[in-house]
């Protein structure tokens, strides 16, 4: 590997400071299962590799059920799975936490790196984005804070300045009601990248969907949200036609293509099917979240 | 202009200092500078699993951690699994068991397993096979990793219920 320069900064003020100075020529490090591996292929550079797990903000996950969740942008996978009160109320962020890679893998990616690798085929991205993530930048001039659906560009790019990075991900407390899923489709179960990726989420109130999210991965330059697909679900009772439907809008909004992964007439199949059965998922979940919960002895 | 950085890391309960330069892997110290050899470079991009060590506590891949970030840390290497007589009971089935044949795996299958054992010392044969899918062996098809490792976790419960009895008593 080429050789770089290593910082741990020990606060946010010292992270964006280094970033200001060393700009393009700096990289952020998380838990490195994408960096280290790409900066050993040489496919990235760094003359100066930036720790940020000892930042605290980056390395906090706090939850609340009124406010929701707080993810700093290093927290690993394994933190995010292992919390019960997260995998109760964010199940399709959960879905795709286990999913990426394997346990060694999740003691160490973080979703701060996950969005800002920004594969089109990133598993947390769909999920992140059905449960209406928005994500907190700061650099030296100050933060900003913006919905997830706008940090995505192309594939491996995003809105982030040289001077940026990723403090927090934040996810609102789900509504009453609520249940998300995200799936994927691999050829190995463990251990793969998504031919195609699919999240959902709704909320039933009386039997209808008032709110849905619809989020597709490894269909198009970024993953994307499909308010058509959205559209379709919301008034209605969950159904089988009602789903058809919804599949058939995210079939029409994907822009697959062909490469070593699928071709892209196997994408869009995979898109019907895929959101067919996350909507399916979710809406018994939400189910589950409305019967009377066992109240501790 | 790389200038080589000290490391203080406890490595199977000991206290070690190293130099090292930023960009070489904990893989690649652990191997090159302090001649623990028992992780193996596989695949050196976090699919194979045979470099696999515990760092505070957790399973990770030593080819995708840096060996400055070992700051301060502490790891288990394969070297550090055997007591100081014998083997550990991991080690000794995968011997009865025949879980190896070219044993270049076999470091981070062991290493993965004792992880996995720490935190669920009863685990499912499909526990086993979902927490081992980080782990490639090319040799056994699995089925006798998988076998040793759930035999050993017997052998690790009986232990354990064992000296319960004996502290009662």
């Amino acid at each position: 590997m080429q050789a770089f320069e290593y910082v741990a900064p020990r606060s946010l003020d010292e992270a964006t400071h280094v970033l200001a100075h060393v700009g393009a020529e700096a990289r952020c490090l998380g838990g490195g299962t994408d960096l280290i591996a790409q900066m050993r292929e040489g496919r990235r550079s760094a003359r100066v590799v930036v720790d940020i797990k000892r930042i605290p903000e980056l390395d906090a996950l706090k939850f609340d059920p009124i406010h929701g969740l707080t993810l700093g942008a290093a927290v690993p996978c394994s933190r995010i799975h292992s919390h019960g009160a997260v995998a109760a109320a964010f199940p399709g962020l959960i879905d795709a936490v286990s999913l990426i890679g394997g346990i060694a893998i999740q003691n160490r990616a973080s979703l701060g790196g996950n969005i800002c690798t920004a594969s089109p085929a990133g598993d947390s991205l769909p999920a992140l984005l059905v449960h209406n993530a928005h994500v907190l930048l700061a650099s030296a001039q100050g933060t900003r804070r913006l919905p997830l659906s706008a940090f995505f560009v192309g594939p491996g790019k995003t809105v982030l300045r040289p001077d940026e990075l990723v403090v927090q991900i934040e996810l609102p407390a789900p509504p009453a009601g609520f249940g998300a899923a995200y799936l994927r489709f691999t050829p190995r179960n463990e251990m793969d990248i998504a031919v195609v990726g699919v999240g959902a989420a709704v909320v039933l109130e009386n039997g209808l969907i008032t709110q849905a999210r619809v989020a597709l991965g490894a269909v198009a330059p970024t993953p994307i949200l499909v308010p058509e697909a959205a559209e379709a679900l919301v008034g209605k009772a969950p159904s089988p036609e009602v789903f058809a439907d919804a599949a058939a809008a995210a079939q029409r909004a994907a822009q697959p293509i062909t490469d070593m992964r699928g071709t892209a007439e196997q994408r869009r199949h995979l898109v019907g099917v895929l959101t067919w059965r996350a909507l399916q998922r979710a809406v018994e979940r939400a189910r589950v979240s409305q019967l009377p919960q066992p109240t501790a002895q | 202009m790389s200038t080589r950085v000290p490391v203080t890391a406890t490595i199977n309960n000991e206290d070690v200092t190293f130099l090292c330069e930023p960009r070489q892997s904990l893989l690649e110290v652990l191997r090159e500078e302090l001649g623990l050899t028992g992780a193996k470079e596989g695949c050196n991009n976090g699919n194979c699993g045979a470099c696999a060590v515990i760092m505070n506590g957790a399973l990770v891949n030593s080819c995708l951690v840096l060996g400055v970030e070992a700051h301060g840390a502490t790891i288990t290497t394969i070297e550090g699994i055997a007591p100081r007589e014998g083997l550990h009971p991991l080690q000794q089935k995968f011997i009865e068991h025949a879980a190896l044949q070219c044993g270049v795996c076999t470091p981070g299958f062991i290493v993965a397993a004792r992880a996995l054992l720490d935190k669920n010392p009863n685990p499912t044969e499909h526990e086993v096979r979902f927490w081992l899918a980080g782990n490639l062996c090319r040799c056994t098809g699995y089925d006798k990793i998988v076998r040793a490792v759930l035999d050993a976790a017997a052998t690790l419960r009986a232990q354990a219920a064992s000296a319960a009895g004996d502290e009662v008593q």
